[in-house]
């Protein structure tokens, strides 16, 4: 056996011996530990973090309610017995509600005692009624068994996020309203059901009658004019710059820029859209049109670089041929590179809608981050949108808005996922391989 | 034909946009208020109810802040410009000066009070605080023998015998908060007046407001229910923040006594407890009868129903005025006194 050390480097033979085999097997077998421990390490935080939103969140889709037997009198809803309209919408319906709250206790007196007894229920009781009468005026001189929401408070209650088991003074839930909502629950008088109001309603400050159906709304207004500027310009740019654009200093320079834009925190864009949309053209705050305009300013250059990638990876091949074919420049691109780059473009289109959905820190400037009851109709209208709401929500005192945050994120997380799955497929569906 | 679709659509997005911002040319007919996000809960809940009650449009609460709220206000009149600010503390000169300079005419309704409490989880020991060990355990710089050296309470009980053998960890508003400047105005100047031998080492007015930066108060960011959330897996800690979240989270939560008085609610109405601080809003007179709504909108935030003893701002955490105060308050405020200065 030859010493190891006599022979030069530069004949050095591969150590196959058996201790340096192991070695690198040990090797190879650590490194792929160490990948799994990371794509592990991040699987566990992503369920952390829906687990804690689902956990939490979830409770918010139902909502608890109780049922009464009310009287419609048609002497205080209707006393002209003419079913205007106008009259029965103006109806004292709080007063029919309470009546029927009463029956139930009629033992209940004393001012105090009957304020907490109208509080089990919701204050938007009698909206649900009025609803109700306004849609079927013939229920009027009935009495129906009509299931109304419970207020905020006792639903935390019911879901078991007030503990029964602390001093009354600390509980938001008096031991007076514990006895009456134990009494109709032993009456098969509680129930809860899916809440319809979390999905159709505007913004509230009593948390059961909160819903995101405005922010969701101002979330699609404000999308729409984000992808109707962003789009065609962004494409337009891309194409020219890809295709049209002679290669020189001065395209370089538009090149970096757009780079960098892309880079720029969103704030900025914000600001800028304070200052020019409603200081210098006198655009309404709050509306999903300037808050779309600002959005789009920052999807741009996103939909520009996807874009101008899309384009890039259509074989030159394809062109040149539609030119040999004595087609313009104009036809070629138009004709054939564009359409095959689409998919590419869609997707990189998504993918920036995705983030300008997520959106809160432009929006903040230019006033979209308000209190908004009404759901918005048109491009003008004051609005919000749906990462802002769990915003306003998170901040809000009463305990019911933490199960509310919850849910609005789930629902912002769903929209998100659609729309990148939207852009998944898409890139399965078109994408051609050359 | 790929191209012509293109460009169709996008003349036809362009002509959309031209007439939704023609639409925008409209009179106003929503009131719209910004300001204070202490005042938010409150403001929004009146704001709620007008728009249920009346016939008007329910108003567009912002909430950008004391600060950022009188800024808007007072940059002109004009549609485009707020109608309402709310403010979780007085107007200050300067302002007031903007806003006259821009011909402005304000009417200040004074809504109530707001306590500001140092809270702890219910699992924690019950802190007897007076303002001036409040002033000793947070301040910056304390004078010690004679001398102004930085902060070197570590323990509460460092500062007092009697105080709990408990690290002090306070965790507060940042500075861009008016929880905060009320906090530092009221606690920190005020227990400093009280610490003997501060005056002659200069610590009076803003040199109290100085808040150590040596990890014993944490800025734990604007948002109230994060702090209650810290404070509750945290038993040791102690919070900074408004009476109404201490009020929702009773369970759970409880307030230190400041000089002997609990923070509760009755002692915080009688001016009892002193933390605490005045809240408002400011209606601008030039917009009243041409934005459709201020004046009803005025009378619903003044009514029994609202402010009153069993008025609903009161569910949501508001401390009220005495009666007194009140109906004083709702002649000015309907009879659109002007505020002069």
């Amino acid at each position: 056996m030859t010493d190891l050390a006599a022979i030069p480097v530069s004949q050095r033979k591969p150590d196959l011996s058996e201790a340096q085999l192991r070695r690198r097997y040990r090797a190879e077998a650590r490194f792929r530990l160490y990948g799994v421990a990371a794509i592990l390490f991040a699987v566990g935080i992503l369920a952390l973090l829906l687990g804690s939103i689902v956990s939490t969140g979830f409770s918010a889709f139902t909502q608890t309610e109780i049922a009464l037997d009310i009287e419609l009198d048609p002497a205080t809803i209707d006393p002209a017995g003419a079913r205007d309209p106008d009259v029965l919408a103006s109806a004292n319906y709080r007063k029919i509600v309470r009546a029927g709250l009463t029956e139930l206790f009629p033992d209940v007196s004393g001012r105090r005692t009957k304020r907490d007894l109208n509080r089990l229920i919701s204050s938007g009781a009698d909206l649900t009624l009025r609803d109700r009468v306004l849609a079927n005026p013939s229920i009027i001189g009935t009495t129906l068994r009509i299931w109304v929401k419970s207020s905020a408070d006792i639903d935390s209650f019911n879901k078991g996020q007030i503990p029964r088991d602390v001093v009354e003074a600390d509980r938001r839930v008096k031991d007076n309203q514990i006895t009456w909502f134990d009494a109709l629950a032993a009456d098969d008088r509680v129930r809860r059901s899916f809440n319809t109001t979390l999905f159709t309603a505007g913004d509230s400050r009593e948390p059961e009658q909160a819903g995101i159906w405005g922010a969701a709304v101002g979330s699609f207004l404000t999308l729409i004019v984000t992808l109707a500027l962003s789009f065609p310009v962004g494409v337009m740019a891309a194409v020219y710059l890809e295709a049209f654009a002679p290669k020189n200093r001065w395209t370089d320079l538009i090149e970096v820029n757009i780079n960098n834009l892309a880079a720029v925190p969103s704030i900025v864009f914000g600001l800028l859209g304070l200052a020019v949309f409603l200081n210098f053209f006198g655009l309404p705050r709050s509306a999903p049109v300037v808050g779309g305009t600002v959005l789009a300013l920052m999807t741009l250059p996103t939909i520009i670089i996807a874009g101008r990638a899309a384009l890039n990876a259509v074989p030159p091949s394809i062109r040149e041929a539609a030119l040999a074919m004595g087609a313009s420049p104009l036809q070629a691109i138009t004709h054939h590179v564009l359409p095959l780059a689409m998919p590419g473009i869609l997707t990189g289109t998504i993918i920036g809608m995705a983030r300008a959905l997520g959106e809160t820190a432009p929006l903040l400037m230019i006033g979209m981050v308000a209190f908004i009851v009404d759901i918005p109709r048109t491009f003008t209208d004051p609005a919000t949108v749906l990462p802002v709401q769990v915003f306003l929500w998170a901040d809000a005192p009463e305990r019911a808005f933490v199960e509310k945050t919850s849910a609005a994120i789930l629902v912002l997380l769903a929209f998100l996922i659609a729309m990148n799955l939207a852009a998944v497929i898409l890139r399965k569906k078109f994408e051609r391989r050359w | 034909m790929y191209l012509k679709t293109f460009t169709l659509a996008a003349a036809v997005t362009l002509a959309a946009l031209t007439v939704t911002m023609g639409g925008a040319a409209e009179a106003r007919d929503q009131i719209r208020i910004v300001g204070s996000s202490t005042v938010f809960p409150f403001s929004t809940s009146v704001a709620e109810q007008f728009g249920k009650t009346t016939k008007f449009k329910t108003p567009v609460v912002e909430s950008t802040g004391s600060g950022g709220g009188m800024k808007l206000f007072c940059s002109g009149v004009g549609e485009e410009h707020p109608d309402v600010t709310n403010s979780s503390r007085r107007i200050k000169k300067s302002e007031f000066d903007k806003c006259t300079a821009n011909g402005i005419g304000i009417t200040e309704v004074k809504i109530g009070f707001d306590g500001i409490v140092l809270g702890s989880s219910k699992a924690g020991p019950d802190l007897d605080l007076t303002l001036s060990q409040v002033f000793l355990a947070l301040a910056a710089r304390v004078p010690v023998d004679g001398k102004l050296v930085d902060n070197p309470h570590k323990m509460w009980s460092d500062i007092d015998p009697t105080l709990p053998k408990q690290k002090i960890e306070v965790l507060g508003p940042p500075p861009t908060s008016g929880t905060r400047d009320a906090f530092v105005e009221i606690a920190m100047e005020g227990g400093c007046e009280g610490v003997a031998g501060a005056k002659e080492l200069g610590l009076e007015k803003k040199a109290c407001h100085i808040i150590r930066e040596d990890g014993a108060f944490v800025e734990a960011g604007e948002n109230d229910n994060l702090i209650v959330q810290k404070l509750e897996s945290n038993p040791n800690a102690v919070g900074i923040f408004g009476f109404s979240f201490l009020d929702q989270n009773a369970d759970k939560m409880k307030g230190a006594h400041i000089n002997g008085v609990p923070a509760e609610f009755e002692e915080i109405a009688d001016g009892n407890y002193p933390v605490s601080r005045s809240l408002y809003f400011y209606v601008k007179q030039q917009h009243v009868g041409v934005i459709p709504g201020i004046k009803e909108f005025i009378s619903e935030f003044t009514s029994e129903d609202a402010w009153g003893e069993d008025g609903y701002l009161l569910d949501k955490g508001l401390i009220p005025l005495s009666d007194a105060d009140r109906d004083a308050t709702i002649k000015a405020a309907t009879g659109l006194q002007s505020l002069s200065m």
